[in-house]
Formats: structure tokens, C-alpha cells, sequence
């Protein structure tokens, strides 16, 4: 299926392309703003569209799209959680949390819950150390978690 | 030497400091008038004199970078700067961004102007969300303001900053990786020479530098640079001023405390964090980020430089933390933000964690990282589930002595520090894996 932006979001692409010397800078913001308007994964069709729209070769921007954690290359949930597990959270207990949120969810780590509703991942230390453990859910950082409030943050998802 | 400062951290405690009219209230947006009417040169010596070593890390000398910039240059110069904070305990960039995120704004006027940049770069990791509103923010009431654009305060002088986002690579903090992200390419590090002030961003002369060491430049010309690096109980060492420490992991009030530079690691797990969870002892710190080696307190100082007089004989958290007096002593002062644990801990299980880390974060450019992370990650596996072997055990150090220096980028010896230290350090912890099931570990990470 073809992959398009619309008007507002196509502005929003000249305006990432007025900031570099050249298109192909653009190419990682750029990706962002076509996985957001693609339901949070970037498909063929996206790095198609990309490598037009950037006069870039097509292998670029896939070499790019599977480089970084953060480009989907397959369909998410509507939500995301991703958590730390790193150092400073596994000696804040991080270990529980992520136990706790596999239970609770149904799935494991990389899966998505039975009802579509959340993405579980583990995420590489997120610069919130001094406020572990940690989650981020979405676009949201969520610190100094105990399991109670993990319950709290995982029914407001699956609502 | 403690001596708490609030030079970035006035703003964090008000719920909206991260505004301009904060900012400006606490006197923000004066270092830069002061930079701006002084000659090019005179703002790298100004920086020269502060002593400030690079915040991200690696610990060079700022204005020392800025002067490598060429004098002339037919092609544009960039200043970028790296905000793709992640090294493992590191958290205090983040805290710049969204709660002074103005001082790193009117840093990186003074920056480009110091290097003979008209664009600003700001590299910022794309999980940190908050980081990159506030900071687009703080850009967009610069603006409205006049402070950047055309005429920054009425110098014929124009600076933009942009914000840039990545998306999802620790490597992307080495400068190098960084730079081929910011053009759109896999964040694979380049080799050196060329370096960045010859050939970065664009293929034009470039400076990369890290959030804090650019923030904290306003505060530098609102001061003069050597009453700023005589702030240091380490200026001798040519390390000046005050920066911001952070300590996570096992002790009472995690967190992040400005303070002098010349900082104990005993007073910033102490009488600033609070001291150790539970009261218990500390079996290690690792003192800056993850890639710095792991010390026990039971290390003794002993070096014949008679700057060390006063510390030969002590305890390594009795050192006060410098790039150089770290350095010197076989160690590495990283971020300046350390990782503390207790002896519920268990070391072999810490540095399991940590070289899944890496293995994860290799870009996979070069063999001896790529293979040798995995290798090691693979050996601690088996070690951690009872199946290990002394001669396995030895093959870490080896494989992680193999990686050191036959990288392109500094990542590979950042991965193998922690773990010949670690090998080292708690040997007898990974023996009791291997011969006897782990009888004596507490087989665990949290008290």
C-alpha cells in the first residue's frame, strides 16, 4: 500500500528539510515523522516514500531504518513500554518490574499483549538513573516505580 | 573538598525555571553579551583560563577543542553538540535540558561564536521527549526575543540552534558516530584523522562538544575564567570549576548534586547521597559511567607526583574526582557519575548485566568489538548458570585485553575496561561460580 503524509504533516517535513545543508540529514528525523504518521512502524512503503521524497538510494534508508532500535520494522501495539534494565535499575530492582509487566501483560519481552494494546521491551539505560527503576511508556518517562504504580500505569493503557 | 554550587542547578527546584523569564530573573543571558563584545580569540583564551575538561567524558579541555578550529575557513564551521546522554549511570544532561534548558541555548551562542560557527547542531538522544520540547522551547522564546537569528543582542553575529534527534544508539555519543547520524547515515564511527575541526559535520570544520561543558560556558564569562577554575579544589591540575555529580545504585538519596570540582567519591555517597542503603558496606563504585573501571574502597592511592601528597596512603574514595587524578591512577573519571554497590551485590551478576550492554550497543563495524562482546556476554552466560570454567574465565580478560586499542572508536576499550576489571577485582566471586555453585553469592542485585 502506498504511504503518504498529509498536508500539516508535509509541512512539518519541509520545515525538518530547512534545518540541514542537504536532504539527506533530514533522513532520521524524517523517518520519525513517517512512523508516526504510519501507526508506529516504518514499512516498505515508508522507506520507499522517504528515499524519493530525499533523493536517497532506497538500501540507504533501509540501512538506516535497521541500524537504529527505534525504527519498527514490523507492526507495534497502540502503546509502547520500554524497560530499563541496565545497571543502575537492575540495582534498583528493574528486574521485578519487567517480571511483573510480563505477567501482567501475557507476553514477554519483544511481544505484544493478546488485545493489541501494548508493545513490552527492555530498554538500554535511559538517563534517569538517580530515579530508578524506570519505565518509558510512549512518549512518557515514568520514575522511582514500585509494582503498585506499574499496575496504575498499566490499566490506564489497556483502557 | 565539598563546596555545593547551583551555577546550572538554581532553576531545578522552580516548576517553571526552565522558562526564559527564569532564566533571565537569575541573571541568564549575561555571560553572552560579555562573550559576544570580546574578540574571537579572546573567548577561547577566556575558556582556556576556566580549565574546563570536557563534561562528556573523554575530559580534553574545551577551550583547547575550540582553538583547533581553523582561523579562516571558506567552508560554514558547525558547532554540534552531544546530547545523546546513555552511558550507563550517567543522567545529568537530561536534567540541563529540561530544567535549564536556556543555559545550554546561550552556551552554544558564546560556542559558535568562539568557533566561528553560525549553526548549532544539538544532538539529543529521540527517547529523551521532555528534553527536546524544552529545549525547542527555550529556542523558539530565544528567538522571539532576537537573541538568535539576524543580530543575537544587537551583534552583527547571526546563530541559529536546531535540535536534532537520533533514534536509539549508544554509540551515536561517540562524536564521530554522532556526526554520521546527524548527516542521515548508520551511526558507525569514523576514523581519525581527519578529525572533527578538519572534517565533521557536512565535511566542514566541526566542534563537538557535550551538553554541560556548553552550559556551563555562560557562567564562565559571567565570571571571568580563572575565578571560575579556581573554584576547583583541582585547579592545579588544570581542572576547573564546578560541574554536576550524580550517584546512583545503592545508596540513600540517589541523585544529582553540582559541587566544586575536587569532589570525593566519599562525600558524594555520604554526606550527599545519603550514604549506603541499608548502612551497608560497599564492596565497589564504578565512578563515572559504566566504561570507567570498578574500584573497592579497599584501594589505596600511591603515587609519586607530589600532588598526591595528601592523598598517598588513603582510600580511592578519599581522591577527589579529576580527569587527571583519576587518570594517573590507573582509572577513569568518565561522567562523573557514579554507580554505587552494596555488598548485597553480587559482582558477577553486575558485570553480566553490563557486557549484555555492550554486546547490545556495538555498532559491529570492527571485529575484535563485535565478536569479543558477544563472546564475553556468551562466557558470562554459562558462568552465571553454573557451567563455566576456570579456562573460560581466563578467555574473558583475554578477549577483553584483545578489544582494548584495535578499535576505530574509543566504545571497544569502554566495553573491555569494565570487564578486566571486574575479573580482576572480584575473581574470587566468579571462582565461586564455577567451582562451587555460587554457594557464597547473593545471587542477587538488589539488598
Amino acid at each position: 500500500m502506498a504511504f503518504a503524509l498529509n498536508a500539516e504533516q508535509n509541512q512539518k517535513l519541509e520545515q525538518i528539510l530547512s534545518r540541514y545543508p542537504n536532504k539527506m540529514a533530514a533522513c532520521i528525523p524524517v523517518l520519525h515523522l513517517c512512523q508516526d504518521a504510519n501507526g508506529a512502524w516504518v514499512s516498505e512503503a515508508v522507506i520507499e516514500f522517504v528515499a524519493t521524497k530525499l533523493d536517497l538510494p532506497t538500501a540507504h534508508v533501509k540501512g538506516v531504518v535497521t541500524f537504529y532500535t527505534l525504527f519498527n520494522q514490523k507492526p507495534v501495539g497502540k502503546h509502547q513500554v520500554w524497560v530499563c534494565r541496565t545497571l543502575s535499575c537492575a540495582l534498583r530492582g528493574s528486574d521485578q518490574i519487567l517480571a511483573h509487566c510480563e505477567k501482567r501483560l501475557g507476553c514477554h519481552v519483544g511481544e505484544t499483549s493478546k488485545d493489541g494494546k501494548v508493545t513490552l521491551r527492555t530498554a538500554e539505560c535511559l538517563a534517569s538513573c538517580g530515579t530508578a527503576p524506570m519505565m518509558q511508556v510512549d512518549k512518557t518517562f515514568h520514575e522511582n516505580l514500585t509494582l503498585e504504580q506499574v499496575d496504575r500505569i498499566l490499566d490506564s493503557l489497556s483502557r | 573538598m565539598l563546596k555545593q554550587t547551583t551555577y546550572l542547578t538554581h532553576s531545578y527546584s522552580q516548576p517553571d525555571g526552565y522558562k526564559l523569564s527564569a532564566y533571565e530573573a537569575a541573571g541568564g543571558y549575561s555571560g553572552v553579551k560579555k562573550a559576544l563584545s570580546m574578540s574571537r580569540e579572546a573567548v577561547i583564551e577566556e575558556m582556556k583560563k576556566a580549565h574546563i575538561r570536557g563534561r562528556g567524558g573523554a575530559g580534553f579541555d574545551a577551550g583547547t577543542k575550540w582553538s583547533f578550529m581553523p582561523k579562516q575557513s571558506a567552508k560554514p564551521c558547525y558547532l554540534v553538540i552531544n546530547a545523546d546522554e546513555g552511558e550507563p549511570g550517567t543522567f545529568k544532561d537530561r536534567s540541563i535540558m529540561e530544567k535549564n534548558p536556556h543555559s545550554l541555548v546561550e552556551g552554544c551562542i558564546i560556542g559558535c561564536y568562539g568557533i566561528g560557527a553560525h549553526a548549532a547542531y544539538i544532538y539529543v538522544r529521540d527517547e529523551l521527549h521532555l528534553s527536546k520540547a524544552r529545549l525547542e522551547g527555550a529556542i523558539a522564546e530565544a528567538k522571539a526575543k532576537g537573541y538568535l537569528g539576524k543580530n543575537p543582542f544587537g551583534f552583527d553575529y547571526p546563530v541559529e540552534v536546531y535540535v536534532h534527534t537520533g533514534a536509539g544508539a549508544y554509540i551515536c555519543g561517540e562524536e564521530t558516530s554522532l556526526l554520521n547520524s546527524l548527516e542521515g547515515r548508520r551511526g558507525e564511527p569514523r576514523l581519525k584523522p581527519p578529525f572533527p575541526a578538519q572534517y565533521g559535520a557536512f565535511g566542514c570544520p566541526t566542534t563537538v562538544n557535550n551538553v554541560e561543558t556548553i552550559a556551563i560556558a555562560p557562567t564562565v564569562f559571567d565570571m571571568g575564567g580563572d575565578e571560575f577554575s579556581r573554584l576547583s579544589a583541582l585547579h592545579g591540575f588544570n581542572d576547573g570549576g564546578a560541574r554536576i555529580f550524580g550517584v546512583s545504585g545503592h545508596v540513600k538519596k540517589p541523585g544529582l548534586y553540582e559541587a566544586a570540582v575536587g569532589l570525593t567519591l566519599r562525600e558524594l555517597i555520604y554526606d550527599l547521597g545519603g550514604g549506603v542503603l541499608g548502612d551497608r558496606a560497599i564492596i565497589g563504585v564504578i565512578p563515572g559511567g559504566s566504561s570507567c573501571p570498578v574500584h573497592k574502597p579497599d584501594e589505596i592511592i600511591n603515587h609519586p607526583d607530589p600532588r598526591f601528597a595528601p592523598y598517598n596512603g588513603k582510600s580511592i574514595l578519599d581522591l577527589p574526582l579529576g580527569v587527571d587524578t583519576f587518570r594517573m591512577n590507573g582509572s577513569m573519571l568518565g561522567t562523573c557519575c557514579a554507580i554505587v554497590l552494596s555488598d548485597a551485590v553480587d559482582p558477577v551478576l553486575a558485570l553480566h548485566n553490563l557486557m549484555r550492554f555492550y554486546r547490545h550497543e556495538s555498532c559491529g563495524q570492527c571485529t575484535p568489538c563485535r565478536e569479543g562482546c558477544g563472546w564475553i556476554e556468551r562466557i558470562l552466560d554459562k558462568i552465571v548458570a553454573g557451567e563455566g570454567s576456570i579456562e573460560e574465565l581466563d578467555r574473558v580478560s583475554e578477549v577483553a585485553s584483545d578489544i582494548t586499542g584495535n578499535t576505530i572508536c574509543a566504545f571497544g576499550d569502554g566495553a573491555a575496561q569494565p570487564a578486566l576489571a571486574f575479573v580482576r577485582k572480584y575473581r574470587s566471586n566468579f571462582e565461586d561460580y564455577i567451582l562451587n555453585g555460587a554457594k557464597s553469592q547473593t545471587r542477587r542485585l538488589t539488598p
